[in-house]
């Protein structure tokens, strides 16, 4: 049912570390390649080795460049995927029921034999995580990979999102955002984590950790006085070949 | 947006349609038997024509029954009931008046407003988005509803009512415009709250997109092209939709005239309605450093 419920059981999702990602997007590959073997319809390409590729991906990796005054500048690498709001615009917009919110763990789903591929769940979500697959037809979304979470046939270790469970740097972290004591919970308190477009309501469950403060660098190194270029000005043959060539 | 041709032909079909479907259910002009006939199946072309050509930009028409089910929340599916409740009984009417010549007064007034109720629904798909601040206002459903109506007017021959609304739809348009262009920056939405980094914007900036290629949100969400001649389009848009029909209209009527009154009012409403979805720029832009 496309209403929202009230309450959610738990708030799985993701935390991400901004100050740790550094951008190689292997969790794009891994999302795109479970997701493509496993639950609903695969990702598919369109004109893959061709001059304009297009496809569709659960998840993509901006970078940006900070440059705030009176500190050093920065570039961030910015993983955006489904960030399961509260208060999912996507969801409420659908005229099929096809897109829900789960009670039990308040994951956003798109249920695709209901789905009519209107597009308009992608035109209500501001953070661009719904993608019509250009194949078949319906709307693609994370799905926290629901199909590994609670796949005892997996590995403890490998019940978590596709997307955590490669990231090399540790920069994406799975849990319960509902409970306050949990690691992920413990985390966004500790660093600050915050939401992304506040001011749309959308209330996401998913945090961003932000960068850790850049050490300012006023001066290079202490040694940098001794280090100035010791010959300013050419002598000998040059010097003569300075004026001579200054001359004509 | 992306300014898909099906939806720009399906807002502005079905908005005349259920507006000239609105004046005959209401008994303007009054007629029966073959006039009547000629009127309703003008009426009934124009909306139901509009209806169909929306299932064209779904990736699933087979499903489009599926549709009809969550009206508890959404106005795409609310829209869908309507448009049924206001063709059935459009219908009913329309048989009374073309073949017993009696008028089902009750039966005309429900659908009337259904027919009224139908394009609201529609503005509130748009208008209930707040990921395009340029729609997500009341001045949405203001500008569809009042083009409809006039419209309708035109159509059904209403010329006395006609002329006042359609300077009305001018007016309400370029208010509508005024407003639209400052809501971007008047939702606080932008770069910084989209991405947490800095308070100012002007802080941070894209600096590599996540695909070397182009994807289904750039495609369906940052539509650029022809945005530079909006100003043209604008005037051009008013004038056909709305100036040269007065101008038709305020002469003595033959049915040439009418004819050309409506023709330049459609061209025009395309026109509008195709600035509707090309100047519209959805939040998601901001992630890319595209509007």
């Amino acid at each position: 049912m496309t209403s929202l419920p009230e309450k959610t059981e738990k708030k799985l999702g993701l935390v991400i570390d901004l100050d740790t990602c550094v951008g190689c997007h292997a969790c794009v590959v891994s999302c795109k390649g479970w997701n493509t073997e496993n639950y609903g319809a695969p990702l598919s390409d369109e004109d893959a080795f061709g001059a304009e590729p297009v496809g569709s991906f659960l998840n993509r990796i901006h970078s940006y460049e900070v440059t705030p005054t009176n500190k050093p500048a920065h570039l961030v690498h910015f993983p955006k995927s489904c960030l399961h709001c509260e208060n999912a615009p996507c969801v409420t917009v659908c005229p099929t029921g096809a897109s829900y919110k789960r009670v039990e763990d308040g994951i956003v789903l798109v249920n695709e034999s209901d789905c009519i591929g209107c597009g308009l769940c992608a035109w209500a979500c501001p953070y661009g995580a719904r993608e019509m697959d250009p194949v078949e037809k319906v709307m693609k979304k994370c799905t926290l990979c629901v199909d590994r979470i609670y796949n005892e046939n997996l590995p403890e270790e490998d019940q978590v999102p596709s997307c955590v469970r490669t990231c090399p740097a540790g920069a994406r972290h799975f849990g319960d955002l509902g409970d306050p004591n949990s690691d992920v919970s413990i985390l966004v308190e500790e660093r600050g984590g915050t939401n992304l477009m506040p001011e749309q309501g959308t209330l996401p469950v998913n945090k961003y950790l932000p960068p850790r403060p850049k050490n300012q660098m006023d001066e290079t190194d202490i040694l940098a006085p001794y280090l100035e270029p010791i010959a300013n000005e050419p002598d000998g043959f040059f010097k003569w070949l300075d004026k001579t060539l200054d001359g004509i | 947006m992306h300014p898909a041709p099906s939806v720009i032909i399906f807002t502005t079909l079905s908005g005349l349609g259920f507006g000239l479907l609105a004046f005959l259910c209401l008994g303007y002009p009054s007629m029966s038997g073959l006039v009547s006939f000629i009127f309703f199946a003008i009426g009934f072309a124009l909306a139901i024509g509009g209806l169909l050509s929306s299932t064209f930009h779904l990736g699933h028409p087979e499903r489009a029954i599926k549709a009809f089910s969550q009206w508890k929340s959404s106005w795409l599916s609310r829209e869908a009931w309507l448009s049924l409740f206001a063709l059935v009984l459009s219908g009913i009417y329309a048989l009374g008046r073309i073949f017993l010549d009696i008028e089902l007064t009750i039966v005309g007034l429900l659908s009337a407003f259904f027919c009224i109720a139908t394009v609201f629904a529609t503005s509130m798909i748009y208008a209930q988005l707040k990921t395009v601040p340029r729609w997500n206002s009341r001045m949405t459903p203001i500008v569809f509803l009042i083009f409809s109506i006039a419209g309708g007017a035109l159509l059904a021959g209403q010329i006395s009512v006609a002329l006042p609304l359609l300077a009305l739809s001018g007016v309400i348009q370029v208010v509508s415009w005024i407003f639209g262009d400052k809501a971007f920056a008047q939702s606080g939405t932008n770069l910084a709250t989209a991405t947490g980094l800095t308070v100012n914007p002007s802080e941070v900036r894209s600096f590599e997109a996540p695909h070397t290629g182009t994807n289904y949100l750039l495609k369906e969400f940052v539509y650029k092209v022809g945005r530079k001649h909006s100003g043209k389009l604008r005037i051009m848009g008013s004038i056909l939709a709305f100036g040269m029909p007065i101008i038709f209209l305020s002469l003595p009527f033959s049915h040439f005239i009418a004819t050309l009154a409506f023709i330049t009012h459609i061209i025009g409403m395309f026109i509008i309605r195709w600035l509707f979805f090309a100047e519209a720029e959805h939040v998601v832009g901001l992630y890319y450093g595209k509007r």
